[in-house]
């Protein structure tokens, strides 16, 4: 009999990734708004809590805050909470408790505890739900020692790096781009995890690195197929941890093809395209590169309401086809 | 022997609620451990001004019935969360002052490795989860504790003890609501020393009584004269009584004062010292229980002398143990911000 490749959406990977994790281990359970009989927002936890009933699938107030807050407290005394922040814009009503506490505790305490408490972000533009619904602040909580931040880009990662992050020890923060929660794709079943803190290269090729983070993933993947037909030969990294970051895979990468192209939603300036690029040149790939470092990011703006606008704000698969082409053509 | 023990518990009918509920050597501990957390203040306070000690710190001197009252009737294996004021509720928790000493001189010996300081003082393995230079901050932290214990079924209470300050930052009212929707096994115990840093409650504050903030989340709020040892202590004894039944939270106000200034750069200029001292003079807490156990015949000058050498004697060990433990190196610096894989 054929093996057959069993596809799930990314939502439907973390929901199994949820529930397989409650199933293993009685001191893990969910907490979040609307994230009941509603089933999220974004339907990620879906029917859970009829599985898994209101003591394990706790529909909180609104309350970001106090409910990171009670999920540090739980995760300090031994559950393993996932917390779901409804949109990731809500992590400012969290920072406190995510930088000040979750972050710091076992630094501020010598090691003598662990906060091993999941925070999920439903992150990024495209759902035409304007400036406060929109924004990718991975990079935040990426500048924040103690945190370890991921942005899984598939629904196999989604699933594989859940179960990673519910079994480490230490805070995980992920960033879920909304729009990648319809994305299908092959999910093993059962338990497996995908490791934090490495990247993986999606696709290899000689003449150009692009390292890109969550959705940007799939872009630069397309554009790389519309330029194989142009002779031009790329390399996609996709970054999948933003702290602890994958030095190596990214340096490794540049030494091979000697053009690096960041690529990613957030706004540009001082971001993850910063930190690579930064990387990069105090690496040893430096003397490696033939052209300048460039960076995608997205525009020095709110993200807009209309449609057109909010398009014109992140990368697109043209502005990646675009920067690439100059790149290895000498443009730039 | 029945007889005799009947007696005794009659000739304490008419007293004060720990004088009934507990021993005459559990209550000579009690000012023991009221002597230790004011001594050790003054002893880290006098290391602070020798330079032998840095940073800041957040003096509790003055408050020290209500660290001890509301801990009295805590198992070993409750918890608390505690704040940047938190020297006494760390002893009254039963920490050594050794350790604490060590950690304020930031050696490898303290609570914290050196790490944390005065400010995030904890004891875990008693109970204590930490200090906290967030106002507020472990007020959910708490709540989430709570909700391990009921989760887990071990029994456990919590008790948050947060300042005057903290009953206007959001974690408060959040925390307060979710403990109560929950009927989590926590107690929110609110010491009121009159002054958020300068800020007056009654310019901070639109109630009279913070207590009072507990109706908006139908839980008891009892208020209490936070320096009467008496007072807190039963007041503690209820809500933790309520909390292991299962019946939810309670908020306590404990209404005291603070000698000192807010941490080592105030000045003082939002108070009388007239007002510091008819503190000092008239409502002093170690001096009001000491009275009170002396009239009611549970301690002699003797006993009290007795105390406060055994109490001098530990302050200047635990000093001593302070000084001679080794720092950190500083190859260590990046340690415990992840927890290390064997």
């Amino acid at each position: 009999m054929d093996a057959v490749v069993r596809e799930l959406s990314y939502a439907q990977a973390i929901q199994e990734a949820m529930a397989i994790a409650m199933d293993m281990d009685e001191r893990v359970f969910l907490m979040g708004e609307d994230i009941g009989v509603y089933g999220g927002a974004f339907q990620v936890t879906g029917d859970l809590v009829e599985r898994y009933g209101t003591d394990r699938v706790i529909d909180t107030p609104i309350s970001e805050l106090g409910g990171a807050g009670v999920a540090v407290g739980a995760a300090v005394t031994g559950m393993r909470p996932i917390f779901e922040f409804q949109f990731s814009d809500f992590a400012t009503l969290g920072m406190e408790q995510i930088v000040n506490q979750a972050a710091k505790m076992r630094f501020m305490l010598g090691g003598e505890v662990s906060v091993p408490v999941v925070m999920r972000f439903p992150a990024g533009s495209g759902t035409g739900a304007a400036a406060q619904h929109s924004q990718s602040l991975e990079a935040w909580l990426g500048h924040v020692p103690g945190l370890k931040v991921i942005q899984p880009a598939t629904p196999h990662d989604a699933k594989g790096m859940l179960l990673a992050a519910v079994a480490d020890p230490d805070p995980v923060m992920i960033f879920e781009h909304k729009l990648l929660y319809k994305m299908k794709g092959h999910v093993p079943e059962g338990h497996y995890t995908v490791p934090i803190g490495k990247a993986e290269i999606r696709r290899e090729g000689r003449d150009l690195t692009i390292v890109a983070t969550s959705i940007m993933v799939q872009k630069a993947l397309e554009a790389a197929a519309a330029l194989e037909g142009e002779g031009i030969d790329i390399e996609v990294v996709d970054l999948r941890t933003i702290r602890p970051i994958d030095r190596q895979t990214i340096i490794d990468s540049v030494k091979k093809t000697s053009r690096l192209l960041c690529v990613y939603e957030a706004v540009k300036t001082l971001g993850i395209g910063a930190e690579v690029s930064a990387l990069v040149a105090e690496s040893e790939a430096f003397d490696y590169l033939d052209a300048p470092i460039v960076r995608l990011g997205g525009a020095e703006t709110p993200i807009p309401y209309n449609p057109d606008l909010e398009k014109a704000t992140v990368p697109q698969v043209s502005d990646i086809i675009a920067a690439a082409r100059d790149l290895v053509k000498g443009v730039r | 022997m029945a007889g005799a023990s009947k007696a005794v518990v009659d000739s304490r009918a008419n007293l004060p609620f720990v004088y009934r509920q507990y021993s005459p050597e559990q209550l000579r501990q009690v000012l023991h451990k009221m002597y230790l957390i004011r001594r050790f203040e003054e002893g880290a306070e006098e290391c602070y001004m020798r330079g032998l000690i840095h940073g800041t710190m957040h003096l509790s001197i003055g408050q020290e019935a209500s660290a001890m009252g509301i801990c009295m009737p805590l198992a070993e294996d409750d918890q608390i969360t505690s704040t940047h004021r938190g020297h006494g509720h760390c002893i009254a928790k039963g920490a050594e002052v050794s350790r604490m000493f060590a950690e304020f001189f930031g050696k490898t010996t303290g609570y914290c490795k050196g790490r944390g300081g005065s400010m995030h003082i904890a004891d875990v393995a008693k109970g204590n989860l930490g200090a906290n230079g967030i106002v507020a901050g472990g007020i959910p932290i708490a709540v989430g504790a709570a909700l391990s214990s009921k989760r887990m079924k071990t029994g456990k209470v919590v008790v948050s003890f947060f300042g005057d300050g903290a009953n206007n930052e959001g974690a408060f009212h959040e925390a307060l609501n979710m403990a109560a929707i929950w009927k989590l096994p926590v107690i929110f115990v609110c010491e009121n020393n009159g002054y958020g840093m300068s800020t007056s409650t009654a310019r901070s504050t639109a109630v009279k009584n913070i207590a009072e903030r507990a109706a908006a989340y139908s839980m008891p709020g009892v208020v209490v004269n936070g320096n009467i040892f008496s007072e807190v202590a039963e007041a503690s004894f209820k809500a933790v009584e309520r909390a292991r039944a299962g019946e939810g939270p309670t908020l306590i106000e404990s209404k005291t004062y603070r000698y000192r200034g807010h941490s080592k750069s105030d000045r003082n200029r939002y108070r009388t010292k007239e007002e510091i001292e008819d503190w000092m003079a008239n409502r002093d807490p170690i001096t009001l229980f000491e009275t009170e156990l002396r009239d009611f015949g549970f301690i002699d000058d003797r006993g009290i002398e007795a105390i406060r050498d055994a109490v001098a004697k530990e302050i200047a060990d635990g000093i001593e143990f302070a000084k001679a433990s080794p720092a950190p190196e500083i190859a260590t610096l990046e340690n415990y911000v992840y927890t290390e894989h064997a």
